[in-house]
């Protein structure tokens, strides 16, 4: 106030003091965050965490671990399961490109040719959801049993032939063969792939398809000069949805593959719940969540979308 | 030749009613096994007709006991990833914050994890702290892989919310909790409603991430895992097909009401 | 309903002004809108109007000044607590409520228990009763906008802000809301202020308008006297058309400005000059398209004394049915346009043609030659 006396008298009736801008509800999304973050922190971030740390210990479960910076571990379980890492990328992989093929026609006619047939199929999409997917995934075993109408139908097609020679599949057998696995993987993910397709292509205006063809462009070509193109956002977010999870996946490895079918999963699953060499599966954990996180950033850097979530 | 000509033009119907057929072909095996009577002790050959586990569900020592322990974790799990998530997505849709893109992240990256690296870390953790595996340490999994779906879901629906309906109710005299209550709320409630709905779906049908943290408590999954291993009772077939069936049914009623009320309105 | 003599229906804005960081969407602006009046903020997208309506409405909080309602320092009340109502842009109708429910909706949150009257009784003045029970997606664009007006006037507000209510109707819907709201305020007396970017329609509804641009004001009148005697190139261009002659004054006699524009000479009644005029100054000279007559050179001759006129030739003409639109390139200004209405037409003015144009000089307007005289263009297409 006394430097307020010294000033000089106003000439103008003085305005008013502009107020400070009132700091409403500055606190209020950190306290939205709060528990939700603080839950994932603790119950996500952290443990990556330790799991880091747990695979450059070393000790046994007598004697317990201590961090001794034994990045031979990732060496060791590098070396003793590469060709486990290799089947998870392949198969993952193929199962992936199978869900695509697959999962594109039955998107495309739900977004453009279902008419009022629509819903109905949307829930027979969603619907097998609601069925415990293992339960599903051990109907597989029925459908493919050895000598059943499938497997003879594929030996009459002489597409085991084809399969075989792949190395997909072993004589007459499917079951517990990579080709069931691959099936099984392709079958379990194929919603995730058709749900983010379908988003997309509803997205794009009915009446593009009429320009093109109004432009000369056949069918195919409007396809693939305009359908296409536009569906790319759920083609990437689609693939990606369906390739890491089958990435991880050991069930299916397991139910309905064998020994010589193992995933990089499987290899986990045994390494810390019956072999409980600890350091080892947090490696092998660790290197897929490298190599996947790894995987993902180039890809989605390459088809350039980032409106994932 | 119009029949080429049909054929073209309806190849893709026909390419996705194929790729419809592959995915219900194991809803069907699961419904028709339920009705058969398997000599031995696994249920994947067909035998002859029976309603035996029609009548007795529950005849397996174990199966409804942990279909109940499932039921239970995916209420739990469900009410407490939506209030998590729920307010999750109100901050991230309608506040400016610093750490805005460190949160994203971490929303984004359990959905973009496979399920055994979170399963395998959160076990290395709750060994680590000396944690009893058990209805906790699974109730607590569940919440945080279904926390990202939720603000996913949630998220979605508050932004294409027009952010002018609340200033309406705040210009009609609503206070801010009047606004939220009256206004923010209900319209939301779809995204909410399938967050929630997903939320349940994901819970009751976990089985790695489950695995790794249960100890030896068994849920629903679990037991159909163990019994792939031992023996799969026509008992399971009865719960899966229940399942189809009451999930489709409660897709349908709510439709055709939803239908039914817009009729009426109109 | 209320006494129109009462001042608590005066808006009073002093020394208002909005900056987002180091952009100013509002400069310090001072405004009264007299209770019981129809006042319309006028101007492009952009300029500050809206802005200025949420501060009103408490929407937004002002960076500086005050905002009285009538004797009332409202600046500190959040938007629940102000006797203020608005008419959304896009409606802002909840979606989750029927029509009843929307208009009840601000009775309701003022603890009233029987509302039904009330609410029956204004569905009936916008002629909406049988649609209570819809819900809004159910009705046309018109019956929304006739219910967010319902939902804001059934509180009594002191005044009612309209933020461009009519922008997402059709040109015919329009024409006709616009005189329905003409209607309604007359009848409820409640102040008005309505912002929206269409000159005729501020022009048709208000009693006073405000054109803005770039966060101020330019300049507030009465639509006739914004029309006739603009005060800035912006208000000029922005409200109908103007054609414009950089001049030089010529001599100056207190009571009529003359002016040089190329070989001839311009009269200006000094009371429409807006700019300071001193002799070999400059000043900008603009005359509306329809104030001028085209006469064809041979016949310049009976053209009256006293009136402005300029030289020029046809460049293109487009006849429109009530009047025909003529381009005129003149030695002092190219591109000068003149609205002829169709009433006798010579058949020799078509493009080529030597024509004279002529006007009373009262109808002349003189403007400060320092700005641009294409301002304003842009924003009014």
């Amino acid at each position: 106030m006394s430097t307020l006396t010294e000033a000089p008298p106003p000439l103008a009736p003085q305005a008013p003091e502009p107020k400070p801008p009132k700091r409403r509800g500055r606190w209020t999304p950190y306290w939205l965050l709060l528990p939700g973050i603080l839950w994932l922190v603790v119950f996500f971030a952290l443990p990556m965490i330790y799991q880091a740390s747990t695979s450059v210990q070393t000790g046994s479960l007598e004697e317990g671990y201590k961090v001794t910076w034994h990045f031979a571990t990732y060496w060791d379980a590098l070396s003793a399961y590469w060709p486990q890492f290799v089947r998870s990328v392949l198969y993952a992989g193929t199962a992936t490109i199978l869900c695509l093929l697959l999962g594109y026609p039955l998107a495309y006619l739900i977004a453009f040719r279902a008419g009022r047939w629509k819903n109905l199929i949307m829930i027979l999409v969603i619907a097998p959801f609601f069925t415990s997917f293992l339960i599903r995934t051990l109907a597989w075993k029925t459908i493919l049993a050895d000598g059943g109408p499938v497997v003879g139908a594929l030996n009459t097609l002489h597409v085991l032939d084809v399969t075989d020679w792949l190395g997909m599949t072993a004589g007459d057998r499917v079951l517990a063969t990579p080709l069931a696995v691959v099936c099984g993987l392709t079958y379990n993910f194929l919603p995730f792939m058709i749900l983010p397709l379908y988003t997309s292509l509803e997205r794009i205006d009915g009446r593009l398809h009429e320009a093109a063809g109004d432009l000369y462009a056949r069918p195919w070509t409007t396809f693939r000069k305009v359908t296409f193109p536009l569906s790319m956002p759920g083609v990437v977010s689609g693939t990606l949805l369906t390739f890491i999870p089958a990435a991880g996946d050991y069930v299916n490895a397991d139910l309905l593959g064998s020994t010589d079918t193992r995933m990089v999963g499987n290899v986990i699953q045994t390494q810390f719940l019956r072999v409980l060499d600890y350091p080892t599966a947090a490696a092998l954990s660790f290197i897929l969540m490298a190599a996947i996180l790894l995987m993902v950033t180039l890809y989605i850097r390459r088809s350039g979308t980032e409106d994932l979530v | 030749m119009p029949f080429v000509n049909w054929l073209k033009r309806n190849l893709v119907v026909l390419a996705g009613l194929l790729t419809l057929g592959y995915l219900l072909l194991p809803n069907v095996v699961v419904t028709v096994f339920s009705f058969n009577k398997p000599k031995g002790r696994f249920n994947y050959e067909w035998q002859q007709f029976s309603l035996d586990a029609w009548k007795d569900p529950c005849g397996v020592s174990g199966l409804c006991g942990s279909l109940s322990l499932s039921l239970q974790i995916a209420v739990w799990a469900t009410l407490g990833a939506t209030l998590l998530g729920t307010l999750i997505a109100f901050a991230l849709v309608r506040y400016r914050f610093r750490a805005r893109g460190a949160v994203n992240s971490l929303i984004f990256l359990p959905m973009a994890m496979p399920e055994v690296v979170m399963a395998a870390s959160l076990l290395t953790l709750f060994l680590n702290m000396g944690a009893q595996l058990g209805f906790w340490t699974i109730l607590i999994a569940h919440i945080m892989f279904c926390l990202s779906f939720v603000v996913t879901a949630v998220k979605a629906r508050v932004m294409s919310m027009d952010p002018k309906l609340e200033e309406a109710a705040r210009d009609l005299y609503a206070g801010p909790f009047q606004t939220f209550v009256r206004v923010t709320l209900p319209i939301a409630a779809p995204g909410i409603a399938a967050g929630a709905l997903l939320a349940f779906a994901l819970s009751f049908d976990d089985f790695i991430i489950t695995n790794f943290n249960a100890g030896s408590t068994v849920t629903f999954p679990m037991f159909v895992w163990g019994s792939a291993q031992r023996g799969t009772p026509v008992q399971i077939n009865v719960i899966g097909t229940t399942m189809f069936v009451v999930a489709v049914l409660f897709v349908l009623v709510s439709m055709l009401a939803g239908n039914r009320r817009n009729r009426q309105k109109a | 309903m209320t006494n129109k003599t009462d001042p608590g229906g005066d808006v009073r804005l002093t020394g208002i002004a909005k900056t987002y960081g180091a952009f100013t969407a509002v400069h310090p602006l001072d405004l009264t809108v007299p209770q019981g009046s129809f006042f319309a903020l006028l101007g492009a997208s952009g300029c500050g109007k809206t802005t200025t309506l949420r501060m009103i409405a408490g929407l937004e909080e002002p960076s500086a000044g005050t905002v009285f309602l009538g004797d009332q320092d409202v600046t500190a009340l959040p938007p629940y607590k102000r006797p203020v109502n608005t008419v959304f842009q896009s409606y802002a109708l909840f979606p989750h409520l029927d029509i009843f429910e929307n208009v009840a909706f601000g009775l309701r949150r003022r603890g009233l228990k029987s509302v039904k009257k009330q609410v029956d009784e204004m569905l009936d003045l916008v002629q909406l009763g049988e649609q209570a029970r819809k819900k809004p997606h159910q009705l046309s664009g018109g019956q929304q906008q006739r219910v967010a007006v319902a939902r804001a006037l059934i509180n009594h507000p002191k005044v009612l802000l309209l933020d461009e209510p009519l922008g997402a109707l059709d040109l015919k819907l329009r024409r006709q809301m616009q005189l329905e709201l003409k209607r309604i305020q007359t009848e409820v007396g409640i102040t008005f202020v309505h912002v929206t970017h269409d000159q005729e329609e501020a022009m048709t509804m208000a009693d006073t308008v405000a054109v803005m641009n770039a966060g101020r004001v330019e300049q507030l009148g009465a639509p006739t006297d914004l029309y006739e005697n603009p005060r800035t190139t912006f208000v000029a261009n922005f409200l109908g058309t103007s054609n414009f002659i950089e001049a030089e004054v010529d001599s100056e006699s207190g009571e009529e400005i003359v002016l040089k524009a190329g070989g001839g000479k311009l009269v200006l009644p000094e009371a429409r000059c807006s700019a300071p005029a001193t002799t070999g100054g400059k000043v900008l000279v603009g005359v509306r398209p329809e104030k001028i007559s085209l006469t064809h050179a041979d016949d310049a001759g009976e053209i009256p004394e006293g009136r402005n006129r300029i030289t020029g030739r046809i460049a293109d003409s487009s006849f429109i049915g009530v009047s025909t639109q003529y381009v005129v390139d003149s030695p002092v200004c190219s591109g000068f346009e003149v609205y002829a209405q169709n009433i006798d037409r010579d058949p020799r003015l078509v493009p080529g043609a030597e024509v004279v144009l002529h006007w009373n000089p009262a109808h002349t307007f003189g403007l400060d030659a320092a700005q641009d005289a294409d301002a304003g263009v842009e924003e009014a297409a």
